[in-house]
């Protein structure tokens, strides 16, 4: 193998398995300590630098970060990293003060934002401090868009919204033009602006089509719909039986919300396995902790109605197969029909994407899915002053790709008004600052905290269920916060190795608690992978191979499983080992803002 | 040294040996030793070895004296019996452990002032008597405790650190135990586990006085440009004689070698010792020829290495005293204090 470039970002940063993994680049160890230390606001401020709305992630955020945290590889769960993340925001002080500052004096540029979703408000939060005035549109009479109207109350207040929508639209630079709804681009585009961004989300849920659904009409709604009625007060009850039909996280929030407006037997239908549910695991947990059976297998035949009135649903049992490429099909299990009697249906099966208000004439064109013709960098459309993100861009994501669609967007747009090359990225900021201190001494805390992840308290069920607006997790108290804080491993401080300094003495091989260290003759990296101390089996983590040692063997370094703990670096004689923090931030339009802690 | 224990965190494909333990579970506290020590590395090496052996750690009594080696006892083998004796005596403490439970597993470690200095006459009876023991001496030619003086296996020629040139001929442990009649001889050295882990192996299957002189560098005094005991010079002057491959009844034999490079040497307890032939002459089984090898190849700047000596049907001590098979410990009253009659027979056969 060719040793490893240590240079190129994405080396060490592929080590950060959580902040990889983040849409945002969020640098989640680098939180998680300021949390540890009792930082709150400095931890913050570098979550809101990077992913701009960290109260309502810390409740909501679909955590691609939790499955890759390297904890979750060493023992049996990740580490809690999004409701650490909420623990930062609950616990802060006033940051007002700390937000980039906006300019007096604007540049003179004016950019449209469609929709106040999570991308738009990324865009005019890295646009406006650079003098950009920002003209956000939306149908609705308040910012947050999707994150104000469809996510249940009950595990986002309204007050985290507001406050977090505030800071970008409440310190000037930005217009809002709420309660305006655009219905054509073209008469927008005539306004004058500089450059357009599309972050309208993908506002259209797809329906059930079997017979008997136009004649329940009444009982039968589009979940999305239907969640957004609920959030804003004009649902306040639901039948007694209801089915959810679907297995996504907007089918686990329509079951958990019928459960507090009534609904006594609440079940959700999917046609699919249990498995492969779209629902992210712990929203099923939650919704099978309340009470909600999920059946599997049942395909939508008909739905059943007494003249008009909705008194159930018939499915389809059905079975998955594979063909010889892993496609699965359903197909009849050859099973009686099931037969759910309900009051209630709601359909939760999906979402589709529509730009009815988008001229086919301005040269701005659509794929076969509806969703316009990007450049996946660049955002930018096939008109070039026009950039999309968020659902709007590439079909239906979550908040987190929102945000980092904003801040791809934000640097497009930057670079397109000011007459520059949109695909000439910036690149992201990386750096590696030694963490030693004394001998043994690091600037991190390297002890290797041995607890299980806590448990997040909720509150308890006969309060929670009676009230729809009532927050049902209570959040970790600092104690528990600080606890769970200590389980993250620091990944982001790296282990970097100096083939010259080393003596091979084997000291770093014998203490590595998790064997990842080996000096052998190199190889082809197959081969290498099985002649390591442990074999390296997980191909996603990469080897980190060094050469020039006196032997002529190389050092080959499995990151996989690697506890950061330092132990090599400690007992290194010669220092050829050194725990070094790896810092990234992510290119954005706007420099960072955060203090950034000790390095 | 650490201050942070090591975690108890390991690798999640860590393997089982046969008694459901991992490698892991063979370890002890962490080293105080300086970072680097080659002392650390034999004690990976025993840990290895002894895992692989699936040698149940509570019936291993670990013995050892004064000194940086001496210390090493605390981090390995947690879960064995240990006993740091005074500076030296290590060997006669074993003896008598030996002679009171025949049924552990003996292992002394000790070091080359421990060894050839102020207990070198301990050493030497100990191999001399026989005892069923791996005995290793965790050899870096210097006085690492108090500051790097010169030891007695410090080569003649050999610079210290601050450039004294050592005028006293060298102790070489490996060749005393040759003459003295150990029954395994091996050399090794510490920064090659491939060669180190497979001859403790061997040793603490040996019936008999097993010897293990490792080479091991002082990474604090003995560790610079002139010294004999140093990685790179260490590296530089090793000759091989084999490579030694422990197998149990039960390992399946998968490597095949050509006619003459093999020699397998089956010990009492039916595990085999097969030999890869390195050089060509080397012939183990002859003491006088391993002699002889060793003080030639020294002549020629050479530090020989590998399993230098293995009689394959040795005696040990208890067979010479034909004392009594069961431990001290489960024998009964009547056996160990078998009254005045007893004693008067006795004393009549010395008449």
């Amino acid at each position: 193998m060719k040793p490893t470039d240590i240079q190129q970002p994405d080396t060490f940063h592929k080590v950060v398995d959580c902040q990889w993994a983040c849409p945002a680049h969020t640098p989640v160890p680098e939180y998680i300590r300021l949390i540890a230390a009792g930082r709150y606001s400095d931890a913050y401020m570098v979550n809101w630098h990077s992913n701009v709305f960290p109260g309502i992630l810390g409740r909501t955020c679909d955590r691609p970060c939790e499955p890759a945290c390297r904890r979750g590889r060493v023992e049996e769960e990740p580490v809690a990293i999004c409701r650490l993340k909420r623990v930062a925001a609950d616990n802060k002080a006033d940051i007002r003060g700390r937000l980039t500052p906006i300019p007096a004096q604007g540049n003179g540029k004016r950019v449209a934002c469609i929709g106040a979703g999570p991308s738009s408000l990324t865009v005019a939060r890295d646009l406006v401090p650079l003098g950009y005035e920002v003209h956000v549109y939306d149908g609705a009479a308040q910012g947050g868009g999707f994150i104000r109207s469809q996510i249940p109350r009950f595990r986002l207040p309204a007050e985290v919204i507001d406050e977090e929508v505030g800071y970008i639209t409440d310190r000037g630079g930005v217009v809002t033009h709420y309660g305006q709804r655009v219905e054509s681009l073209k008469a927008l585009l005539d306004e004058g602006f500089d450059a357009v961004f599309v972050g309208s989300g993908a506002p259209r849920g797809r329906e059930l089509d079997v017979p008997g659904r136009a004649e329940a009409a009444e009982h039968i709604h589009i979940g999305i719909d239907w969640l957004s009625s609920v959030s804003f007060g004009h649902v306040t009850e639901v039948g007694k039986r209801v089915i959810v039909l679907g297995g996504g996280n907007t089918a686990m929030d329509c079951c958990r919300s019928a459960r507090r407006l009534g609904g006594e037997e609440v079940t959700v239908v999917v046609r699919s396995g249990f498995e492969e549910m779209k629902a992210s695991p712990w929203e099923k947990e939650d919704a099978l902790r309340e009470g909600i059976p999920i059946r599997n297998y049942l395909v939508p035949k008909q739905v059943l109605h007494d003249q008009g009135r909705l008194t159930g649903m018939v499915f389809e049992k059905v079975r998955a197969e594979y063909d010889a490429k892993g496609r699965r099909s359903l197909v009849p299990a050859g099973e009686p029909d099931v037969t759910i009697a309900a009051d209630t249906v709601l359909v939760a099966i999906g979402q589709e994407n529509a730009f009815p208000w988008i001229e086919r004439d301005l040269g701005l064109e659509f794929n076969r899915w509806g969703l316009p013709v990007l450049d996946e960098a660049t955002h930018q459309s096939t008109l070039p002053k026009a950039f999309f993100g968020g659902d709007a861009a590439f079909g239906p994501k979550n908040i987190i790709w929102a945000v980092a669609h904003g801040h791809a967007a934000a640097i497009s747009i930057d670079l397109f008004c000011r007459g520059e090359d949109v695909r000439n990225r910036p690149p992201p900021e990386a750096r590696l600052i030694s963490q030693k201190m004394g001998i043994h001494e690091w600037s991190y805390d390297n002890d290797v905290s041995p607890d299980l992840r806590f448990k997040v308290p909720h509150a308890p069920d006969e309060v929670a269920l009676r009230d729809i607006t009532l927050e049902v997790e209570l959040g970790y108290d600092r104690e528990m916060a600080f606890k769970e804080a200590e389980r993250c491993l620091n990944c982001d401080v790296q282990t970097v190795f100096s083939a010259k300094l080393c003596i091979e003495c084997d000291a770093c091989v014998d203490i590595c608690p998790t064997d990842c260290i080996t000096f052998t003759a190199n190889g082809e990296e197959a081969d290498l992978r099985q002649r390591l101390k442990a074999p390296a089996l997980n191909l996603d983590q990469a080897l980190y191979v060094a050469d020039g040692l006196k032997t002529g063997r190389v050092m080959v370094k499995d990151e996989d499983v690697c506890l950061h703990c330092g132990m090599c670096a400690e007992r290194c004689p010669t220092g050829a080992w050194d725990m070094q923090k790896f810092i990234l931030e992510a290119a954005k339009s706007v420099p960072p803002v955060h203090a950034a802690a000790a390095e | 040294m650490s201050f942070l224990p090591k975690p108890k965190l390991h690798h999640p494909k860590l393997p089982t040996n046969d008694l459901g333990f991992t490698r892991r579970d063979y370890e002890g506290a962490i080293s105080t030793l300086c970072a680097g020590c080659g002392h650390d590395s034999i004690s990976a090496a025993i840990i290895q070895a002894c895992w692989e052996l699936s040698i149940e750690p509570h019936r291993v009594a670990k013995m050892s004296g004064i000194g940086c080696s001496s210390k090493t006892p605390d981090y390995f083998l947690g879960a064995s019996h240990g006993f740091n004796s005074v500076h030296g005596r290590m060997p006669s403490v074993l003896t008598g452990a030996n002679l009171a439970n025949r049924d552990l597993i003996y292992l002394g470690v000790s070091g080359d002032g421990d060894s050839a200095s102020i207990g070198f006459g301990q050493f030497a009876h100990s191999i001399r008597r026989a005892v069923n023991m791996t005995y290793i001496v965790e050899n870096n030619g210097v006085y690492g405790l108090t500051k790097g003086q010169f030891s007695a296996t410090s080569d003649k020629g050999s610079k210290a650190k601050k450039g004294t040139v050592n005028t006293d001929e060298p102790i070489d442990l490996v060749g005393i135990a040759l003459q003295l009649g150990a029954s395994y001889v091996a050399r090794s050295f510490s920064g090659d586990k491939a060669q180190l882990v497979p001859l403790i192996k061997g040793a603490l299957r040996h019936p008999g006085p097993a010897f293990i002189d490792c080479i091991s560098p002082c990474v604090a005094f003995n560790n610079h440009e002139g010294s004999t005991k140093s990685y790179d010079f260490v590296r530089e002057h090793n000759e091989a004689m084999n490579q030694l491959d422990v197998i149990l009844g039960r390992d399946a034999i998968t490597t095949e070698y050509a006619p003459g490079e093999v020699r397998e040497v089956t010990q009492h307890d039916g595990s085999v010792l097969r030999l890869r032939k390195l050089h060509n002459q080397y012939d183990p089984t002859d003491r006088v020829a391993a002699m002889h090898h060793l003080h030639e190849r020294k002549a020629a700047g050479e530090i020989v290495t590998g399993l230098l000596f293995i009689d394959p049907d040795p005696q040990d001590l208890h067979a010479h005293l034909d004392t009594v098979a069961a431990p001290l410990n489960r024998l009964g009253t009547a056996d160990l204090v078998p009254g005045a009659a007893a004693l008067a027979k006795v004393n009549a056969a010395l008449r």
